[in-house]
């Protein structure tokens, strides 16, 4: 287990070094120009003449090579220097590590019901393939499916703020928003849900949740609902499988023979997708924060596209990449904790 | 034939083809359900005039007007064929483009498909969204960089597929037993192999084009695809943004401009949806015995 962990990890700097490659090679469709902006940390210097702005291209070197040039952009990278956001008005990396809890706030909130949801009612419409519940759970995954989570989020909006006006947009209402900037809240963590726990505030408490609900729901139902497809198939799979029948014929109670022979076999596919899901759930929260008006990580990558803003476009993608490689990872050991056979390979 | 028959059995499966089939009538007969006041261009939606608020649904504007006076029903009509254009071309591109890539590392093996399977493996690590996005800021805005910009990151998943299926039909008893009976190569590529892993490519197809028509209209609703007035759901909807909260009085006032055109999309992509599981059930031999 151990080994196949170590190499896992050796593997890691190569997956990253591609990442960064293939960044670097979107980067060159650019002329040195564009480019410039990902080198400076003040905005007034993208302000002056042509001749000073040649003089700066030739001392950065954005005309040598294109692996020379790759060298000392991945040397500043790993020393934290991705360049000026200029629709953030800060340097790319303190507007990126800034927004973060907002969005791990989302995230961590819709992850719960996506998986667990996900999991149960896949299990639960396989147990029961071809009845009614069977047919009505197809019937919501493909609807939820076909869904695009700009339409959804908007018609939420409509319907629980705009007509009901039960959830609203943003993070915190004004009220709330005072006491957690007030020297009496500490913040521990920069998510309002969590924080407000730890200060025995329920006032916050209920307010942040109140804003995320709507939020959670429209992040959440394109993953829940594939989760939901690839657990049914999975269980129906082991369900055939000649252990199952081992299992019955030995007299086990059939919910034993569910929840601990079927369901744990079943659960490989569900792990193999968690990729996938973070791509539409990283896509989801840029959607969802535009929607919402939610500040974080989404809204702010939305933002930087309109205003073509590259360093901090590419800032976020580079997140998303090292995000990804590390959910892998853990995905990929997890696989060895499920199925003994990934160990011994 | 069997294959048919059975396609036209499934309730669900009739749904998706009786969608499909209306929104190729209306793309078909676009042109006179709603004729163009620019002939030469189409696709640009005829506005009534620059007033900003929305109005509700008339004679005169069927569906009502979006902000800045652009027809919706039109929008609405002619966006059926931009839905048509974009998703079949993005995912026919990424379908022949990671065919290519999957057969070729398949073939070769070795060297030559580690070195493609490792490609594939980094271009994952950007979610396609995001990709796209990064894409649509260096090519500019427009619908053709967005659909360059998705095809670039959505092959992988087909040249994956195809890979892999081609990998596990060589192996496959049937192969081995054509070959001892003397059928040449071209003879078990043709007959066996790429029949058979056609079928899974097929259904990804056909569930992709839903997926791919929800990502070129989420990033015109961003802002980085079709042009103002354009005639695309997604742009169309990004009209309706900024009148979700409804007027003094009346917080519905507005719901036709994101009703309008966010049904059509749902249902497009449903149709889409289901069509491929349908395929997906017929296709798969593993699920013929168990239905």
């Amino acid at each position: 287990m151990l080994t196949f962990i170590a190499r896992r990890l050796l593997m890691l700097p190569l997956v990253l070094i591609g990442v960064t490659l293939l960044i670097f090679a979107l980067l060159q469709l650019l002329s040195p120009y564009s480019r410039l902006a990902m080198y400076v940390n003040d905005p007034n210097q993208l302000k002056q003449g042509k001749e000073e702005l040649d003089e700066m291209v030739e001392a950065l070197g954005l005309n040598d090579p294109v692996w020379v040039q790759y060298g000392r952009w991945l040397n500043e990278v790993i020393h934290g220097d991705l360049g000026w956001s200029e629709s953030g008005r800060q340097p790319v990396l303190s507007a990126i590590t800034q927004r973060i809890p907002g969005t791990l706030e989302l995230a961590l909130y819709a992850v719960v019901p996506v998986i667990f949801g996900g999991i149960w009612l896949g299990k639960l419409t396989a147990v029961h393939q071809n009845k009614p519940l069977d047919h009505v759970g197809r019937v919501v995954a493909i609807v939820g499916w076909s869904f695009p989570t700009f339409v959804f989020g908007l018609l939420a909006l409509f319907i629980f703020y705009g007509i009901l006006g039960w959830f609203p947009p943003g993070r915190l209402s004004i009220a709330a928003t005072r006491i957690v900037h007030s020297d009496a809240f500490t913040s521990y963590t920069g998510l309002h849900t969590i924080d407000a726990v730890f200060n025995g505030n329920w006032i916050v408490f209920s307010d942040a949740f109140r804003h995320l609900i709507m939020p959670v729901c429209s992040l959440a139902i394109l993953s829940w609902a594939l989760i939901m497809r690839v657990m049914r198939s999975g269980m129906l799979e082991a369900m055939r499988q000649d252990y199952v029948t081992t299992a019955r014929a030995k007299g086990l109670a059939e919910k034993v023979v569910i929840n601990k022979h079927a369901r744990r076999n079943a659960l490989l596919p569900v792990a193999t997708i968690a990729g996938t899901m973070f791509a539409g759930l990283m896509g989801g929260v840029v959607i969802t924060e535009t929607v919402f008006n939610r500040p974080g990580l989404g809204r702010f990558a939305a933002n930087a596209a309109t205003q073509l803003d590259l360093p901090s476009i590419l800032g976020f993608a580079l997140l998303n990449g090292i995000i990804f490689v590390l959910v892998n990872l853990g995905v990929d050991v997890l696989y060895a904790l499920f199925d003994p056979r990934v160990r011994l390979e | 034939m069997w294959i048919l028959k059975k396609l036209f059995t499934r309730p669900l499966s009739i749904a998706g083809f009786i969608l499909l089939f209306c929104f190729i009538v209306i793309a078909v007969i676009a042109p006179w359900i709603a004729p163009p006041e620019f002939p030469h261009q189409p696709y640009r939606i005829p506005r009534d005039g620059y007033w900003a608020e929305p109005k509700p649904p008339s004679a005169e504007h069927l569906l009502g007007t979006a902000e800045g006076q652009y027809d919706i029903f039109y929008g609405v009509v002619w966006g059926t064929r931009t839905a048509f254009r974009v998703g079949l071309i993005v995912t026919l591109s990424g379908c022949l483009i990671g065919m290519i890539v999957g057969s070729v590392a398949a073939y070769y093996g070795g060297l030559v498909d580690e070195i493609l399977m490792r490609i594939v493996d980094i271009f994952y690590t950007l979610p396609y969204l995001v990709a796209a996005m990064v894409l649509a800021v260096v090519l500019g805005r427009s619908l053709q960089s967005s659909m360059i910009a998705l095809v670039c990151f959505t092959w992988m998943g087909y040249a994956r597929v195809i890979r892999s299926e081609i990998l596990r039909i060589r192996e496959i008893d049937y192969t081995h037993a054509a070959r001892a009976l003397g059928a040449g190569n071209i003879r078990i590529l043709v007959r066996h192999i790429i029949p058979n892993a056609l079928y899974p490519v097929f259904v990804m197809v056909s569930m992709n084009i839903g997926s791919m028509v929800i990502a070129v209209s989420t990033l015109s609703f961003l802002g980085l695809g079709a042009q103002l007035g354009y005639a695309d759901w997604g742009q169309m909807i990004s009209l309706a943004r900024n009148w979700m909260l409804g007027s003094a009085g009346d917080a519905a006032a507005y719901w036709f401009t994101v009703v309008c055109p966010g049904v059509p999309i749902v249902l497009f992509v449903l149709a889409w949806n289901l069509v491929g599981d349908a395929l997906r059930d017929v296709l798969d031999p593993r699920m013929r015995g168990s239905r």
